[in-house]
């Protein structure tokens, strides 16, 4: 059943604040979760389990925080991404804002991806479904 | 000898839930400084035993070969003092396991009370922190942890011939 985005923003940021210790105010839908929000590696964990509760839905392993694609050395060259590693990034994150990072894909850069918009996005589309 | 803060288990259900007792005793020596005259069992001890049920239940769910640490206190609420002769009592069950990690939520009783909810984040870490390798020892569960699980079998199944 389709939710309101309205709707999802808040839940995700009702999980954000259990998850992350922070506070709702410091949210925002360009927060990004570990720039803005201070997320670490088992927080995204922590964060995928709770939206799998909140929404009643399955997350598969790697949709939403697809796993690392710089091992590939394919992928990137001198730290940065390849035009092939953010095109296979892109197809593999539709529900992120690549406007900054394709300019300076810089692999460093690659967690600012990773917004709460990014998260609502990705819910969005897959309520909707 | 690793530091064990339960003492035996009650109730061990694989994958889904396990209960553990843990007898609080003067004979601690922190106790004596925690505080002079006044010995109160630390919280971060509490913590340290739901961590040791809970994360006795994931590895063996998965028949000790996931390497299980401690990533992430989800919550830890405390709502009382335990003393020297309380009994601890503690309530693991499984959220969730995945290859990566695994969740679990906890409650502890003190004497029959309500103590504290612990509910924590393990992480699977041969499969997380991407692409660090570990030894291939399991460093986690060592004989100190499994002997806990063995002496509970033991005890259940002496219990099912007596009776």
């Amino acid at each position: 059943m389709a939710m309101a985005r309205e709707e999802v923003y808040q839940k995700v940021k009702d999980v954000l604040v259990d998850a992350l210790g922070v506070d709702d105010d410091e949210i925002s839908e360009e927060a990004t979760l570990t720039g803005d929000l201070g997320a670490e590696s088992i927080d995204f964990l922590d964060i995928v389990f709770r939206l799998e509760k909140t929404f009643s839905i399955k997350i598969p392993r790697g949709e939403l925080f697809p796993e690392s694609l710089v091992s590939n050395p394919e992928y990137v060259e001198g730290g940065r991404l390849t035009p092939k590693g953010l095109d296979t990034l892109k197809k593999a994150m539709p529900h992120a804002d690549f406007t900054k990072f394709e300019k300076d894909p810089d692999v460093n850069q690659m967690s600012n991806l990773f917004t709460v918009k990014t998260i609502v996005n990705y819910l969005s589309t897959k309520m909707a479904a | 000898m690793r530091w064990i803060w339960i003492d035996k288990f009650t109730d061990f259900q694989s994958g889904v839930r396990a209960t553990a007792i843990k007898n609080v005793t003067l004979a601690e020596e922190h106790l004596h400084d925690h505080f002079p005259a006044y010995p109160v069992m630390p919280a971060s001890l509490i913590v340290e035993g739901m961590a040791q049920t809970a994360g006795i239940l994931v590895g063996e769910a998965r028949g000790f070969e996931e390497k299980v640490i401690l990533a992430k206190v989800k919550q830890a609420r405390f709502r009382r003092e335990v003393r020297p002769g309380d009994q601890l009592q503690y309530d693991a069950e499984i959220e969730n396991v995945t290859p990566e990690a695994a969740m679990t939520t906890g409650r502890v009783s003190v004497n029959g009370e309500p103590l504290a909810e612990i509910d924590i984040v393990f992480s699977h870490i041969d499969n997380n922190m991407s692409g660090l390798v570990f030894p291939e020892e399991n460093f986690v569960f060592t004989e100190d942890f499994k002997s806990l699980l063995m002496n509970y079998n033991v005890s259940t199944s002496a219990a099912g011939t007596t009776s």
